[in-house]
């Protein structure tokens, strides 16, 4: 969905993309303490399988991304954790491109980790319906937030790709109800379950 | 022969210098000898055909992308679709995308498709990426069979409660439920694998010694993929 393969963008977009994601990979790696790497490994080994997942919306079916979740349980270490995954979807599947990397990193991991910034602390301390409804804000929001990035990066590519750029969002409507419905559900069942999951580690006492 | 590289750094550094160059190409005549070429070499080299097939894969906002061009893009017309004008310029923009995306994506396939991701590590390192991302990307993918099979148990276990998918909110808090499930376990399991880690000392560090220098058929092999590289990249400005 957000997968950008090899080909389509311009070089200083490719390498613009490419400096953020380092920038944001090196972020996630200085609050990395080596105890914590593990639970960020098992955590991204979720995120990627969970992605393979479909979920039925009307007709068809989506592949949920957990781009909020992951800005949630993560922190900004939802780059490395990103970085990783589509390194691995490439790969093994041959999905996405080397060259664009960094644009999807950036596209996929920044939208879910500023989400999880500005409404994690309220998310956290709410119950009941409010949780569900910042939940559910964060997951969709973050869908959201990856349509317009990608957009926005075609756009910047070439003027050719602007009309198209206009119409993707409404593509991504239907994974972003998807998305909202199923983090809404996962938050619900983690907050009863576990609720120390739901900070990134080491961010409480 | 083959002209990959048998070596991992080479090979990576290789496909890395291919996608740049390919995906940068601007006249359809370069983009197609290119793709040509790399057929001729994936060819030369046996690749199986499930990996020819992962060609055809291609994502959904990319064929909006090349569907469109020819009735966006202003020219004289090819053809026309009902009252609407199909430039020329658009689809030869549409065709140079499509020749490009391919011509990248057959090199990966060439060069990484038969890669073990798992023997990736020590090249990666080489290559002098951090440490610790390295360790998280050997571990990610170290796992993500075993949290595979845990969600694959958890499905099955549904579907024999004739859970059955629909687009409806029992189906979403189901899966929620499940996907909250596998997040519970997989970091019950995080907390086993590093108390297992520490008390084998763990010392945030892969031992092992560096790798030895690449054997001189890889490093011509590579000098000769880098120099096609850079000669399709000059070829095309020409």
């Amino acid at each position: 969905m957000a997968h950008i393969p090899d080909g389509i963008l311009s070089a200083p977009v490719l390498i613009g993309g490419a400096m953020l994601a380092a920038g944001g990979v090196a972020l996630a790696l200085r609050g990395l303490e080596d105890r914590a790497i593990p639970r960020m490994a098992v955590l991204g080994a979720v995120f990627f399988t969970g992605s393979l997942i479909a979920v039925p919306v009307g007709p068809s079916s989506v592949h949920p991304m957990f781009a909020g979740l992951m800005g949630l349980m993560l922190g900004p270490g939802a780059f490395a954790a990103v970085a990783v995954g589509l390194a691995l979807q490439v790969l093994l599947f041959g999905v996405g491109g080397l060259t664009t990397l960094g644009v999807n990193t950036v596209n996929i991991a920044a939208p879910g980790i500023l989400l999880g910034w500005l409404l994690g602390p309220m998310l956290r301390c709410s119950t009941g319906a409010q949780r569900a409804a910042l939940a559910a804000a964060v997951g969709g929001l973050a869908v959201l937030g990856t349509g317009a990035l990608v957009a926005l990066v075609l756009a910047l590519s070439a003027p050719e790709y602007t009309p198209v750029s206009r119409v993707m969002l409404v593509t991504y409507l239907p994974l972003a109800l998807a998305e909202a419905a199923l983090t809404a559900a996962v938050v619900g069942f983690l907050a009863r379950v576990q609720p120390e999951a739901l900070a990134p580690a080491g961010a409480q006492p | 022969m083959s002209l990959a590289p048998a070596d991992l750094r080479l090979r990576l550094l290789a496909a890395l210098a291919l996608a740049m160059a390919l995906s940068q190409l601007q006249r359809p005549l370069t983009a197609a000898l290119a793709l040509v070429l790399l057929a001729a070499l994936a060819l030369a080299d046996r690749m199986p055909a499930e990996r020819w097939r992962r060609l055809l894969h291609v994502e959904g906002f990319v064929l909006l992308l090349a569907l469109s061009l020819p009735l966006t893009l202003p020219g004289p017309a090819l053809l026309h679709l009902g009252p609407l004008p199909l430039s020329a310029d658009g689809f030869a923009r549409a065709g140079l995308l499509a020749l490009r995306i391919s011509a990248a994506a057959l090199a990966l396939l060439w060069l990484l498709g038969g890669t073990d991701p798992m023997r990736l590590g020590g090249a990666l390192r080489a290559l002098r990426v951090p440490e610790r991302l390295v360790r998280l990307f050997l571990m990610t993918l170290r796992h993500t069979s075993l949290i595979g099979a845990e969600a694959r148990r958890l499905q099955e276990a549904m579907r024999a409660r004739s859970f059955r998918p629909g687009s409806n909110r029992h189906t979403w808090r189901s899966l929620g439920n499940l996907l909250g499930m596998v997040l519970v376990r997989a970091l019950n399991r995080a907390t086993r694998i590093e108390e297992a880690m520490r008390c084998r000392g763990d010392a945030g560090r892969f031992p092992g010694s560096a790798l030895p220098p690449p054997p001189a058929r890889d490093v011509l092999a590579f000098g000769l993929l880098l120099m096609a590289a850079v000669l399709a990249v000059l070829g095309d400005r020409m």
